[in-house]
């Protein structure tokens, strides 16, 4: 039923022409002509590189962009001037580009791809994020090739990052979604994903669709739904991601998008976690972590101004979120010149539990407990530059190391904050 | 003489005594409304306390600000403040229909206003508490909303946003009760006229490389962002 709402009637004729497939690739798109033609490209000659037998599809659901991007797509899938000669499947690879019902939006996109896959049967589905700039042929055959051979569920990627690249990753979302949901999964907010038929049509008739938080962050609650509902997990390293030529996203959107959603999601799988006491690793292809070292110049100056400024100003607003002694905390390191400041592991991870509690208890309006934790991951990640600046590769993996077994230890504290033991506010 | 004062006398007992029986069932009859009255207006406080309760009215008069202001003035709870509020209302209400049914005929007219009044009063009563709690929401927006944007004297901001509502919002509910329309219209005509012309002053002074870099943004052709030192990607 769900994939009749979400997917046109000219679609679903497109579809039922083509058959049931093996392996779908899908790639949301909005206005992405700078990158997708390349990346639809590569996504073609991975399929045919590593899955020449299998019967495949690449679905491209497009927003309605107003850039050259489905013609860009089109053309890219009927190309072979990058194909080798001998990159010829054995089957059509066939490419079907559909415009989806209302505004752009990623969720609606994934949500379209994904009936696409349980309308076709797809075995395996990978997504491809379309501004994926430095996509490799091996990225397909190593989102899709654990779903295909080792019957896994859900596939997120591992990528070759700069160590100061992603710290709302490595500093929230990484080692809270670690210790609330118990799996250690490295990027709970994938860019590129891979999933199985079985955790699709798990999906595609899943509630979160209409759960606007959830809608918000569709990657993260893939993540999240994965570890609660005992899936069969993967990474794969997949190796530098090429997003940085981006522009980045802004910071109050993107906590909205992640953050935002893992907090949503904590009143969904109480059950789920408030059980879960140990972390479990998750099988890896390739390595683990790999950080880029070289230096980059970032104002650490102006995170600490408007991390001082933030506390300053929102007192009011954190006072009704946060507890007495934690605000205390923060008002005293906010006092600091910036030398000595220091916003802790311990505090830190306090702060974001007892913002999580405060969300679910809707203490005040949910999206402003999300935009006053802002100014406040600043000052986290003020922390966190001046603590690995010189830091080597094992020693920031340390540190990272450390503020998961912090995020650990500090469970019951949540716990006690959502059974109202404690005042959070 | 004797005889006449007496046949007086006894004519005006006889006329009082008539009064007062005339008056005794009607007077019997408002005990018996005010009574009522009570009960009614008891029952209903019991009923829309709980309502209130269970609708979680005081998280959501904390919210719009009302539960701080309350408690400076040292009086209990929303949720009790308006439970009392309605049980007067009512219990006044059948006072007035008690008096009525003494039939003075003088007070009629006034209570017939009372009654006719009571729902202008409500309507404004909420008009003030949608006001507060659009305040709240809106400064509160507009504070964060400028910090996270890094922009100078936030608290100003939101300020200037909660007072813009709450005037609107007074004034809206002085309308509504038909307390001296005019002047409260042309007070907050002028507040709010001197308040945006003051900020398009500041704005026009202070702000034109804001602007021009605002509507540079906004309509220049696409262009590749420039990437700032300290951009680094949260995700």
């Amino acid at each position: 039923m769900a994939e009749e709402s979400i997917l046109s009637d000219e679609l679903v004729r497109h579809l039922i022409s083509v058959g049931e497939v093996d392996l779908l690739v899908g790639v949301p798109t909005y206005n992405d002509a700078r990158t997708v033609g390349h990346v639809v490209q590569v996504v073609r000659a991975g399929l045919l590189k590593y899955f020449p037998r299998e019967r495949a599809a690449i679905l491209n659901a497009d927003g309605g962009s107003q850039d050259e991007t489905p013609g860009l797509v089109q053309a890219a899938s009927i190309s072979d001037a990058r194909n080798p000669a001998a990159l010829r499947s054995l089957r059509t690879l066939h490419s079907i580009s559909t415009r989806y019902f209302g505004n752009p939006s990623r969720a609606t996109a994934l949500h379209t791809i994904i009936a696409a896959a349980d309308l076709l049967q797809a075995k395996a589905c990978a997504v491809i994020a379309p501004e994926s700039s430095n996509i490799e042929p091996e990225w397909i055959d190593r989102l899709l090739r654990p779903v295909c051979r080792q019957d896994i569920d859900f596939v997120t990627p591992l990528y070759r990052r700069h160590k100061f690249e992603g710290m709302l990753v490595t500093n929230l979302l990484y080692p809270m979604t670690r210790a609330i949901y118990g799996w250690r999964i490295r990027e709970p907010y994938p860019a590129e994903f891979a999933f199985s038929g079985r955790f699709g049509s798990h999906l595609v008739g899943h509630e979160m669709w209409r759960e606007e938080a959830c809608r918000a962050g569709a990657e993260i609650c893939f993540t999240i739904a994965a570890m609660a509902g005992s899936f069969r997990l993967h990474q794969s390293f997949l190796g530098p991601k090429g997003h940085l030529e981006q522009s980045s996203p802004d910071l109050v959107p993107a906590m909205r998008q992640t953050v935002g959603t893992l907090f949503w999601s904590l009143d969904q799988y109480f059950t789920t976690w408030s059980a879960s006491t140990e972390t479990k690793g998750v099988p890896t292809l390739g390595a683990e972590y790999e950080f880029m070292m070289e230096s980059v110049r970032v104002n650490r100056e102006r995170l600490y101004q408007m991390f001082r400024t933030g506390v300053a100003e929102l007192e009011p607003v954190l006072a009704s979120i946060l507890s007495r002694a934690t605000l205390d905390e923060l008002k005293h390191s906010a006092a600091l010149d910036e030398q000595q400041f220091q916003y802790g592991d311990e505090l830190w991870v306090k702060t974001i539990y007892e913002f999580a509690a405060s969300y679910q208890r809707s203490v005040i309006n949910r999206d402003h407990i999300i935009q006053a934790l802002v100014p406040l991951y600043r000052g986290r990640t003020c922390t966190f530059l001046l603590q690995n600046r010189e830091a080597s590769e094992p020693e920031v993996e340390q540190h990272i190391e450390n503020l998961c077994l912090t995020f650990e230890r500090l469970k019951p504290y949540l716990l006690e904050l959502w059974q109202g033991r404690k005042g959070g506010s | 003489m004797r005889d006449m004062i007496v046949s007086e006398l006894s004519q005006a007992t006889h006329e009082v005594v008539q009064e007062f029986a005339h008056l005794l069932p009607r007077l019997l009859v408002m005990l018996i409304i005010v009574c009522a009255g009570w009960l009614v207006a008891y029952l209903v406080k019991a009923m829309l306390r709980s309502a209130l309760r269970l609708l979680k009215f005081d998280r959501l008069s904390e919210d719009a600000g009302a539960a701080q202001l309350l408690n400076k003035a040292a009086l209990p709870s929303s949720t009790e403040l308006l439970s009392r509020l309605v049980f007067w209302v009512v219990l006044l209400g059948f006072v007035l229909l008690g008096i009525n049914a003494l039939g003075v005929i003088a007070l009629g007219e006034d209570i017939s206003r009372f009654f006719l009044f009571l729902p202008r009063l409500f309507v404004a009563v909420l008009i003030l508490f949608f006001g507060m709690f659009a305040s709240s929401f809106f400064s509160r927006a507009a504070l964060l909303a400028a910090v996270n944007a890094n922009l100078r004297s936030p608290r100003m901001l939101s300020y200037s946003a909660r007072v813009v509502i709450v005037l609107l919002a007074v004034s809206m509910a002085f309308e509504e009760l038909g307390i001296a329309e005019n002047t409260i219209l042309a007070a907050f005509s002028i507040v709010f006229g001197a308040l945006m012309l003051g900020l398009a002053i500041a704005f026009g002074m202070g702000g034109r490389d804001l602007a021009r870099q605002f509507l540079d943004r906004r309509f220049a052709e696409e262009r590749v962002p420039a990437k700032k030192e300290d951009e680094l990607s949260p995700l």
